[in-house]
Order: structure tokens, then C-alpha cells, then sequence
């Protein structure tokens, strides 16, 4: 009691020693007249005398620190990826995500139960790719289990996304039927779990996702992807199939959220992840990095309906003429390049991004290098070696 | 406890309340307004800095300012401020004083290399959506220990730029003697540790520069520092909380945020001051990577430092590759979530096109896209349509169906651009063209699908465009 009495008297006069203000709480004063003088205050003789306080010039006092840690109480889904043979399916291992308490990476709140993980990407066409990702995997690039397998033996990716591309009825408009069987042939390349992506053609989407899901019946892929103008057949394939439906939304948390109340009509919570896009760093990355930012801490706090882990297409960050550009004023693009995709990753990555999706092994590398350290604190720095890969 | 959030009732009843109509919101209430979400400030109340306001005045500076202080580094022209942040998150307002930027030079470097170092960094330009992304300063390290040395540096430096500085040496007789030659130019003092801080303190009370605070890793250090320096009475000071890569990370990100929360979220008035982020401590550890290694870690880490709010970084060298993301992404993060993404959609016309032989193309309305477009075919004479894509980008407005014939429709009949030229052909943008045969069925115009970069399309006119009888109507101006 003394010494809170001193502390008082103390903040008192420094307060009105300065021009500070005095606010009082939880305080009841009681009395007819309330005189204050202020002109005494300066005296108070008996303070200093009274008070131990250090003398200024003596040295450094601890006053210590209590960190902001505070209460969440909403907690992220985990979501499993990927069935083993144990659980009906043929991965050699499962991936789950999410069942996070606390924001990305707020150490000093938590740790979360599941690290952020990355997938390597693989298209099913060449796609126009730049040139630091082509000499990444040379001739591999022109069969996609190849190009998996380059993924998951030499550059260790957790999971292999596989694109349908050339489904588009505006590029080779592929057969539903031939897409399916390299489907087949991909999960007989690699162990891993898959993402297993259409065109983004709603009308082709609609009846090549539902085909998919069944010839990976029990391997607990990820459907790619839900939208708002075509969820219902995905969502349907993913319930029968006992698959994961990753939902897009163009950069809108309201359109997130009821894609996700949409689909969460048809499927457990457990098998939706969100993907709220993420845009390419320069051409408006910011937005994507505060709608996760948002979405996330929505789910903390307690939202349902955004307590889905997110997926990221970091791969986008190529669509920066930054990244890819020959330019020899901006420096050589094989370092340039990866580095952007990098940079984007890092930001969703503090952001609340549970699954990375990624063309290039550096950039990949480097974020389970970070994840690794933010993790566990203790491992060695590894991913320089695979800067500049194919060089 | 937490400040409570200041509206505008806060601040009206200390304002002139005569609604002089000398400010731009032309009420005291609309001022009060745009004073809380910093969008004005009191110097535009011309009435306020009369002396019977003074009072008032004062007390509303009190209230307005910022829970992390806004710090001024450098004089005259170059004179940067780093700091005065309101939020944690860009999204609840937005931040304020973009990261600044720093490259190193040190005392023992010969002078054709601080030279080089300096026009660099002075140098570093790039040119982004309106606006030019550059480099804010350079860090003059005390490396050799001598303070001649240090002091010789100082001058080269002063005597190539400039910009301001940070003086870097833990030792204060060097300070002393870089201060000696500088400090008209008000450098950042860096730093005060647990070893020096007394001396530090009365070198930046002296001078009147202000002083970084660092204690490695011990945010309870770095409170009481901070207290026992504000004592001196200096009280421009920033905060370097350690960074690291490798098994220091954990513990540097989360002191950044802790000290970040604590300061607004928290009212730890202690720790309201601008961060800083030295990534450029990777140079120092003695390894043997290859440099472009060490570029891309301290790259890597810089921009986590940025997200991790950092309000001033310090860096080796202005190396385009490694820093070109750094301050785009900086860029990205500081600009004001308010405004809006897109812009009108309508037709824009480059240079002066022939109604019959120059082309039309079409893009979305997103700002970035717009601005990208923009860059690349300003030079021509050509038509844009802008359709109204509700700010998304092309790729995301044709996957979520936003950039649609229907939109096309609607932006060739409402812009009239069918009255502007005689012939009937479209260029759209390559991520579109899958939209192609829908867009034509349409519009009854015949569709051409453009490149996927716009940078593509001066070339693509010229191999293409010519090819349809249209000559030279895209030509350059």
C-alpha cells in the first residue's frame, strides 16, 4: 500500500509537473467542494525524501516488460490433405494445415500445432513460363509427372498442385476423359497429396472437377476451384468423394465468407480451404495481404465462416513484368524472379497463409527454410543453394 | 487499458467552432473530421494559430498525436520523418511515412567505393504507377573504431549528398567526432545500448539529433533505456530491437510486433517510437556465401522487417534485384487502403488517332492494371476502352466473370466508341481470350487477341495491326 501510494504521489506530480492530464478509474470521490491546488504541488517536500527513487545519474533501471499476449477465441480448422494407404488411399504421408489460436507468427501468444506448407506447381500444357522456372526443370516440363517428380525428389515439395489447363475450351479444349486419366497417371508418379485444378472455364470446370474427384476417390485431394458462379458440382464431387474444395474469391472477404457458407451446406467445415487470390507484388498485392489479414483475424475472433486455413496462388507473382522482364537495368532475372515470387510469399506467409502454391524451387525452398526457423528456431540456413537453380 | 479512440466530438469543441469556411471541409465539424483520420492537418485551420488558440492548440496536438512518434531525420529538402503510425494493421487507416530505405558505407571502405555507394543509392530510381520508388539515405559505420577516421568519412559523404544520415559506431568518442561535422545535418544518432547510453544521450541532447535505442533481443531492456534517456530530455528516439535470420528470426520478428502492439494497442507511450530493421547485420556473420546469397537473405528479411512494421531499414547497397521488391513492396503496404482500386471506366483516347486506321483495345478498370496499360501505350495513337471490371484486374475479372461480353457490351455502346471509328475491330487482352468467340457474338465486331503483357503491345500493333490494312494508325507519336 505504501508503495502504491508513493507511485501515485509520483505520476501526480510528474503529471502536473508537465502538462499532463490526471485520469482517474474505478475512483469515486465523495465531497460537497472539491479543492485542487496546484500551486502547492510544485513543494510536496516530503516526496523526495520519501520516495526511493533512483538518482537519475546512478544508471539503468529495469522497469521490465509484460508482453501484449491476449486471448483469442476462435481457433483455425485443420484440415488434413491427402490419404495414406492406412486410411484408404496411396500417399506416403498426409499433410494437414491450419489449427492455428493465435495471429501468424505471434510467437509470444502461441505456437501453432501445423506449419504452413508448399506446393509445387505443374501444368498439364506448357504454359508461357518465364525463364528462370523453365531452366528449373528442363526437358521434365514437358510431361507433367516428370515435372512432379522434379518437384517432390529434388526439390521437396510437400504437395503437387496440378493444373488442367489446356481443358479450356478456348485453348486445346481437352477431353474431360484424357484430362481424368493423366490425373491417374500423376497419382502413380508421386506419393504426395494433390491439388488437382481445372481451367477456370465454369462450364468445362463444372464437369471435369466431378470426374476428377472420382478417379482419386479416397485419396483426399484438393478440388481447385469453387467459385461463386460454380460451386454447387464441386462441392457435391468433394461431399461423395470425401475430398477438400479450396474456395475462390477475388479479393473480397464478404464474397470469401459466403462462398464459404454456400459450401458449407453441402460439406463438412473441415474439407474447405479458402483462397482469398493473391495478387502479384506490384500490381496489387496490398489488397490481397489485407483481406487475409482480415479473414484471419475474423476467425480468431471468433467468425465460423472464415475459420477455413488459406491457400495462396503465389505463383501469380509472375504476372509482374518485374519478376520476368529481360532487363539488365533491373539486374538478372534468375535471381530477380524467384525473388519476387519470394517477397509475396513472405508477405501472405505473415499474413495467415497455410498453403503455398509455387512455380519456382527457390522461392519454395525459402519459405520452409523460414517456416522451418519461425517453427522451431534451430535450424541451419539452407536455402541459399537453390537460388538461381538451372544455373 | 487502451486509449479510447479519438473522434471527432474529441477534437470540435477545442476548434474555432465559427465555420470560417477558410479550410477545405469549410465546417469546423467536416475539419474535426478530417483531423481524425489524418487526412488534414491543424496548420489548415488558418484561425487556430491565432494566440487565443494557443491553448487549444496545444491540447489538440496532444490528442492528435500518434501513438508511435513521427521522427524527423535530415535537414533542408532531403529531410525524411519516419514514424507517427496510428495502426497495427493497414487496414484499420493506414500507415503513414513509407519505410525508409538506408545503404551503408563504413570507414574503411577506399573512396572510389564510398563514392560509388553514394551515387547508387542517389541514384536508385524506379518508375511505378505515377510515382518514382528511390532510396532515402545512407549509414556512414564506424568499422576501424578511430574516430578520424570516422570523422573523414562523415565529411567525404556530406560533401556527395545530400541525403541524411545515420551515424552507426557504439563507441561515443567516435559519435562525438562524426557528430562534430554533421550534425547540422541532424543524422540519426545510432546507437544508445546498455553500455554508452549516458554518453549517447548527452551527445543527442547536445546536438539536438535524434537517437536510436538498441538492446539486442530485450524489449525490457530496451523500456528502460528508453526511460532513463527521456529523462535527459531526449525525446526523438527510435527503437532497433535486433534482427536476424537463421534462430534469431523468432525472436526478432516477434520483438517488432510486441513493441508495435504494446505502443498502440497498449499505450506503452515507452515504446511509441519508429522501428528499425538492420538485416544488413547479415554481412557481418563471417560466412562464407556467395554475395548474391547474402542479397537475397538480407532481401528476404528486410521485407519481413517491413511487414513487421519496421519504419526505417538499413541495407549493404542499392543491388536492383534484391532491393527492387523491398521497395515496391513498401510501396504496396503504405499506400492508403482508402483510396479507391479502380478507376472510371470509359474511353481514354492516346494521342491523336484516325478514325479509320488506329486501334481500339480494351482493359479492365483496376488502377494497377489501368496504370500498367497506360505506361506502355501513352506513346501511341490509339483508343482504350476501360470496362468496368469492379477493380479487378483482367486475369481475376475473367475468372470471376466480371470481364465478360456482356461488360464489352456495355463499355463499346455507353462510351460511343462506335461513332469514333469506322472500322469494327477489338483488341483484348490475352488473359482474356478465351472470352473471344462470346465477345464477338456480342458485339458483331470482329475480336483480336491481344498480348498477356501489355509491354507486348507496340510490337504486337506493328506485326499484327499492319497485317489488317490498318497502317500506320497505332504508329508512335
Amino acid at each position: 500500500m505504501e508503495n502504491g501510494q508513493d507511485a501515485l504521489i509520483r505520476s501526480l506530480i510528474k503529471l502536473l509537473a508537465g502538462d499532463g492530464e490526471l485520469e482517474l478509474e474505478g475512483v469515486t470521490l465523495t465531497a460537497k467542494e472539491l479543492t485542487v491546488s496546484l500551486a502547492d504541488l510544485s513543494g510536496f517536500p516530503a516526496v523526495t525524501g520519501l520516495v526511493p527513487m533512483p538518482a537519475p545519474l546512478a544508471g539503468l533501471v529495469d522497469i521490465g516488460y509484460t508482453p501484449p499476449v491476449r486471448s483469442y477465441p476462435g481457433k483455425i480448422r485443420e484440415v488434413i490433405l491427402g490419404s495414406t494407404r492406412g486410411d484408404g488411399g496411396s500417399r506416403v504421408k498426409s499433410v494437414t494445415i491450419g489449427g492455428s489460436s493465435t495471429p501468424p507468427f505471434h510467437l509470444f501468444e502461441g505456437t501453432d500445432p501445423h506449419s504452413p506448407v508448399v506446393a509445387g506447381s505443374v501444368f498439364d500444357m506448357v504454359p508461357p513460363l518465364p525463364g528462370p522456372v523453365k531452366e528449373s526443370f528442363g526437358d521434365a516440363l514437358e510431361d507433367p509427372c516428370a515435372w512432379a517428380k522434379a518437384w517432390v525428389d529434388r526439390y521437396g515439395a510437400d504437395l503437387i498442385d496440378l493444373d488442367l489447363i489446356s481443358t479450356d475450351p478456348y485453348l486445346k479444349d481437352t477431353p474431360v476423359k484424357r484430362a481424368v486419366s493423366l490425373v491417374e497417371d500423376l497419382l502413380q508418379a508421386v506419393d504426395v497429396p494433390l491439388i488437382i485444378g481445372g481451367s477456370g472455364n465454369p462450364e468445362k470446370d463444372a464437369k471435369l472437377l466431378p470426374k476428377v474427384a472420382e478417379v482419386c476417390a479416397g485419396e483426399r485431394i484438393l478440388l481447385s476451384s469453387a467459385t461463386m458462379s460454380m460451386w454447387e458440382p464441386v462441392a457435391k464431387a468433394a461431399q461423395e468423394f470425401n475430398h477438400v474444395v479450396l474456395a475462390w474469391s477475388p479479393i473480397d472477404i464478404n464474397q470469401a465468407k459466403e462462398l464459404n457458407r454456400k459450401l458449407m451446406g453441402y460439406l463438412p467445415p473441415d474439407q474447405i480451404i479458402m483462397d482469398p487470390t493473391s495478387a502479384a507484388l506490384g500490381y496489387g498485392l496490398e489488397y490481397s495481404f489485407s483481406v487475409m489479414e482480415r479473414i484471419r483475424f475474423a476467425g480468431l475472433m471468433g467468425d465460423k465462416e472464415l475459420q477455413c486455413p488459406m491457400a495462396s496462388g503465389t505463383a501469380n507473382s509472375w504476372g509482374a513484368r518485374e519478376a520476368w522482364k529481360r532487363d539488365a537495368g533491373l539486374g538478372p532475372r534468375e535471381y530477380r524472379g524467384p525473388l519476387w515470387e519470394t517477397t509475396g510469399a513472405l508477405a501472405f506467409l505473415l499474413a495467415g497463409i497455410d498453403l503455398f502454391i509455387m512455380v519456382h524451387p527457390g522461392g519454395a525452398r525459402t519459405i520452409e527454410d523460414i517456416v522451418g526457423w519461425l517453427a522451431e528456431g534451430i535450424n541451419p540456413p539452407t536455402f541459399p543453394d537453390f537460388i538461381g537453380v538451372g544455373h | 487499458m487502451t486509449k479510447k479512440k479519438l473522434g471527432p466530438m474529441n477534437l470540435y469543441p477545442l476548434l474555432p467552432r465559427t465555420n470560417c469556411g477558410e479550410c477545405l471541409p469549410k465546417t469546423c465539424m467536416g475539419f474535426a473530421v478530417q483531423l481524425c483520420e489524418r487526412g488534414l492537418t491543424l496548420a489548415q485551420c488558418p484561425p487556430l494559430v491565432d494566440s487565443k488558440f494557443q491553448v487549444n492548440l496545444e491540447k489538440l496536438e496532444a490528442l492528435l498525436a500518434p501513438p508511435v512518434q513521427e521522427v524527423a531525420i535530415g535537414r533542408g529538402g532531403r529531410e525524411i520523418r519516419v514514424g507517427g503510425q496510428l495502426v497495427i494493421h493497414r487496414h484499420e487507416l493506414r500507415y503513414f511515412n513509407k519505410t525508409a530505405i538506408f545503404t551503408t558505407v563504413d570507414d574503411t571502405m577506399a573512396a572510389d567505393g564510398i563514392a560509388n555507394r553514394v551515387r547508387e543509392t542517389s541514384s536508385f530510381s524506379y518508375p511505378y504507377i505515377g510515382h518514382t520508388l528511390k532510396l532515402d539515405g545512407i549509414a556512414i559505420r564506424s568499422i576501424s573504431g578511430d574516430a578520424d577516421s570516422f570523422q573523414k568519412t562523415v565529411e567525404t559523404v556530406k560533401g556527395l549528398t545530400e541525403m541524411p544520415l545515420v551515424l552507426w559506431s557504439p563507441d561515443p568518442g567516435v559519435m562525438a567526432a562524426g557528430l562534430e561535422v554533421a550534425e547540422d545535418k541532424r543524422p540519426l544518432i545510432y546507437a544508445a545500448d546498455e553500455s554508452n547510453w549516458e554518453q549517447m544521450a548527452e551527445l543527442a541532447s547536445r546536438s539536438g539529433c535524434p537517437l536510436a535505442v538498441h538492446a539486442d533481443g530485450n524489449v525490457g531492456t530496451i523500456r528502460s533505456l528508453i526511460s532513463a534517456i527521456s529523462d535527459r530530455g531526449v525525446k526523438n528516439l527510435l527503437i532497433d530491437p535486433g534482427c536476424g535470420f537463421g534462430e534469431a528470426l523468432p525472436r526478432s520478428l516477434d520483438n517488432m510486433t510486441m513493441i508495435r502492439t504494446s505502443a498502440i494497442s497498449g499505450d506503452d507511450s515507452l515504446l511509441g517510437h519508429p522501428l528499425i530493421g538492420s538485416p544488413v547485420t547479415l554481412w557481418d556473420q563471417g560466412n562464407s556465401l556467395p554475395d548474391e546469397s547474402i542479397r537475397w537473405m538480407e532481401s528476404c528479411l528486410a521485407s519481413m522487417m517491413t511487414i513487421r512494421y519496421a519504419d526505417l531499414m538499413i541495407i549493404r547497397d542499392p543491388s536492383m534485384w534484391s532491393t527492387l521488391p523491398l521497395v515496391v513492396l513498401i510501396d504496396n503496404l503504405y499506400n492508403d487502403p482508402r483510396k479507391p482500386v479502380s478507376v472510371e471506366p470509359g474511353l481514354r483516347i492516346f494521342g491523336t488517332p484516325d478514325p479509320v486506321t488506329s486501334p481500339v483495345l480494351i482493359t479492365s478498370n483496376f488502377a494497377l492494371t489501368y496504370y500498367t496499360v497506360l505506361s506502355d501505350i501513352e506513346k501511341l495513337n490509339c483508343y482504350l476502352l476501360v470496362a468496368d471490371t469492379e477493380g479487378l484486374s483482367v486475369d481475376s475479372a475473367v475468372a470471376g466473370r466480371k470481364f465478360n461480353a456482356q461488360k464489352v457490351a456495355d463499355i463499346i455502346s455507353s462510351s460511343g466508341i462506335s461513332e469514333k471509328v469506322s472500322h469494327r475491330t477489338l483488341i483484348i487482352p490475352g488473359l482474356a481470350a478465351r472470352l473471344k468467340g462470346d465477345i464477338e457474338d456480342a458485339i458483331k465486331w470482329d475480336v483480336m487477341v491481344g498480348p498477356r503483357d501489355s509491354a507486348g503491345i507496340p510490337g504486337y500493333l506493328r506485326e499484327k495491326w499492319e497485317g489488317v490494312d490498318h497502317k500506320p494508325g497505332w504508329s508512335y507519336r
